[in-house]
């Protein structure tokens, strides 16, 4: 009979190598060199953290709506953030008419809702984001700007604040978008005048600063026009914007449509495609899938550049955010201000962030590596 | 001459010519018809031109622009303000997207002329000076010898703070810095003994101070900032308006009249209060004006001591002394010609 050999069962690994300590070894305290750092890393936090969260909650100022509810005891003011809130919300949008804005944020929510639940089919997706990119801009500009069907006009010299950042964000987006994909196909094009055309174009764009295509703008760009003709100054801003970052969209775009290899365009042309339906139905879905990193990099930086509008002194959050600070009544509470615009720029920019590495998992179809 | 400069002075003489042409004396006309004053103020100045938590702008120079308004609508409010940041300012006006610029913006002699600029009058006399800590026992800038001294970093405060120390043989160290916020923080820590800015800054700095009653602003002034209104060469009766406002509030503190006694006053039999509250003579006809509008702009706005006291001097945070801008009969500069 012969004995089967039955194994020892399998010894626990060692308790120094598992649970928290076990993590703890491994990761932090693996060679005297990575124990050096994590003791200079915790004490560098040790030193940091706790005066940080003594300024941010404990010692802060939470109640009470003038400078007198905040003496200078080393804490955070935020009683001046609370009594300015609404302005940095709406800048000098008059007060009566802010439920405009309101409306017109949650008609963009809930319209916009659909693209965001998974079960809609994609066809209905697809109508409802066209019709949104068509109408809602409409919609937005008769709520915001008024003069029209009894709403009384509201100046754009008096959009501001988180609005007025949103209003350059979102205008920036939705138009660089569009008009980088054409100026990309374009670079590509056998076609040599449209070639010319958009090379130049993109060259001529990124070539300059921002901040230089804002100030020709706003201050060489009157100096041309006739006396009395004035363009709107946030008109300008928002064309030389959204020209600029077309530029930059148009060659992520192309980055990714040189990464499709060129059997899936000849297969096309063998399918019987033509150049539109080549691009619309085969290139541009694969490509445009690719550069997601790319093209909410451009987004976040886009989102982030809206604030140089602050020199040609339109109050945008940044702006409106470094006027309160020059209020008599306010001074010496720049710090408090910067925090707070610095956590909602970053919120935005994070959720945005997020949402494309959620896209990316979504549309992702085997080819990652 | 770079390139860029030939333009931008081409550009300029150009629209200069266009528009000297095409609106010889219409902007006043063009204003009355649009039926409010377009006024270019600051983004941002405590205690010059700023928004409250409200939305509203006030500041000295937003006062001279409501002056204007009253003089020309009889009613303060009309008034459009437009926040210009200093390098748009002055094509703002060039270009005609403003009627007067109220900017605390220096009187100077290119801006004077070769940038085609009419500055109407003085409504603040700055100056660079110097704030120190109240236990280093300074009581005046000869006493600065060897101090160490915070500055903002590529601005004419730089320059003329070494022309200062170099004339007066006296040494100093100087700590750069690209922001105020900065530099009165380093003043705070002790890194520096003094900080230099034009002194309506200095005063505003020291409330951002922990304890802004143990800093003193030196009385010294070592530079010239004189800051005042300016409108476009070639209209001379809008000019005139402009001016003539800042002369009248200034006049009235003069001869004792203020917003609340305004209506008393009318009864006054001072020939000068008469004819300056428009009881007496024709002053309104002369600018094309109502006959009372000085009296509106005093009644609305106030008179120069008035606006001075509150968004500067004593009835705001900043507590600036008048020093300079007091009236010539009370030791200071503000002397506005007579009204007849």
């Amino acid at each position: 009979m012969a004995e089967s050999h039955t194994p020892h069962p399998d010894l626990p690994p060692p308790v120094s190598t598992i649970g928290v300590p076990g993590w703890l070894r491994r990761n932090l305290f693996s060679s005297p060199l990575n124990i050096a750092l994590t003791i200079l890393a915790a004490y560098l936090l040790y030193i940091a953290i706790p005066p940080l969260l003594r300024w941010v909650f404990w010692d802060a100022h939470w109640r009470g709506d003038s400078r007198a509810d905040c003496p200078a005891d080393g804490g955070a003011c935020w009683v001046f953030i609370r009594v300015h809130f609404e302005q940095f919300m709406y800048g000098f949008y008059p007060d009566e008419q802010r439920w405009r804005v309101k409306t017109a944020l949650a008609v963009l929510i809930l319209s916009a809702a659909p693209l965001f639940i998974r079960s809609v089919p994609g066809k209905i997706k697809m109508r409802l984001g066209l019709g949104l990119l068509a109408v809602y801009p409409v919609i937005a500009f008769v709520l915001f700007k008024g003069g029209v069907l009894g709403l009384p006009a509201v100046d754009t010299s008096k959009w501001g604040g988180l609005l007025l950042t949103l209003v350059i964000a979102g205008v920036g987006m939705t138009a660089a978008l569009p008009l980088g994909v054409l100026l990309a196909l374009g670079r590509r094009s056998q076609l040599p005048a449209i070639q010319t055309l958009c090379v130049t174009f993109i060259e001529f764009w990124r070539g300059v600063p921002l901040i230089t295509v804002l100030f020709m703008s706003s201050v060489m760009l009157p100096l041309f026009l006739p006396a009395g003709v004035s363009f709107d100054k946030l008109l300008r801003a928002l064309i030389g914007i959204t020209l600029f970052q077309a530029a930059y969209m148009a060659e992520v775009v192309r980055g990714g449509l040189q990464a499709i290899p060129k059997g899936q365009i000849e297969a096309a042309a063998a399918l019987g495609l033509g150049y539109w339906k080549t691009m619309g139905l085969i290139v541009l879905p694969q490509a445009l899938k690719l550069v997601i990193p790319g093209i909410v990099n451009t987004f976040i930086a886009l989102f982030k550049d809206t604030s140089l509008v602050l020199i040609i002194g339109l109050f945008d959050l940044m702006n409106i955010v470094h006027n309160a600070t020059t209020n008599p009544d306010w001074l010496g509470f720049s710090t408090e201000g910067y925090v707070f615009t610095a956590t909602v720029y970053w919120l935005f920019c994070f959720s945005m962030s997020r949402y494309s590495q959620s896209l990316e998992k979504r549309l992702h179809t085997g080819h990652k590596r | 001459m770079n390139p860029f400069k030939t333009l931008t002075a081409a550009a300029t003489v150009l629209l200069l010519t266009a528009t000297g042409v095409a609106q010889a004396g219409a902007a006043l006309n063009a204003i009355k018809e649009r039926g409010f004053i377009k006024c270019g103020v600051s983004d941002g100045l405590p205690g010059f031109s700023y928004a409250d938590e409200k939305g509203n702008y006030n500041g000295i120079d937003v006062d001279v622009c409501r002056a204007v308004a009253a003089a020309v609508f009889g009613d303060a409010t009309k008034v459009k303000f437009t926040p210009l940041t200093a390098k748009e300012r002055l094509t703002a006006l060039q270009s005609g997207e403003i009627d007067v610029l109220s900017r605390n913006t220096t009187w100077t002699s290119s801006r004077d002329s070769a940038q085609g600029m009419n500055f109407t009058g003085i409504t603040y006399y700055d100056g660079q000076g110097f704030l120190v800590n109240k236990k280093l026992g300074v009581k005046n800038a000869k006493g600065l010898d060897g101090a160490t001294v915070c500055v903002q970093a590529g601005t004419t405060t730089e320059l003329n703070l070494s022309d200062y120390f170099r004339a007066n043989k006296m040494k100093y160290t100087p700590i750069s810095y690209d922001k105020s916020d900065e530099s009165a923080k380093s003043l705070e820590a002790g890194r520096c003994d003094v900080l230099t800015s034009d002194q309506s800054q200095l005063y505003a700095q020291r409330i951002k101070l922990a304890k802004p009653d143990d800093y003193i602003v030196l009385p010294d002034v070592i530079s010239k900032e004189p800051l005042g209104p300016v409108v476009r060469h070639g209209d001379d009766d809008w000019y005139d308006i402009v001016k003539w406002t800042l002369f009248v509030m200034v006049n009235a503190e003069e001869l004792g009249i203020t917003s609340k006694n305004v209506e008393e006053m009318k009864k006054s039999t001072n020939p000068d209060v008469k004819r300056l509250l428009g009881v007496e003579g024709d002053k309104g006809k002369d600018f094309g004006l109502a006959n009372d509008w000085m009296a509106v702009v005093i009644k609305q706005v106030g008179n120069y001591g008035e606006i001075f006291e509150r968004n500067v001097g004593k009835g705001s945070p900043l507590k600036i002394e008048r020093g300079l801008n007091a009236l010539w009969n009370q030791g200071g500069l503000q002397y506005a010609p007579p009204m007849r």
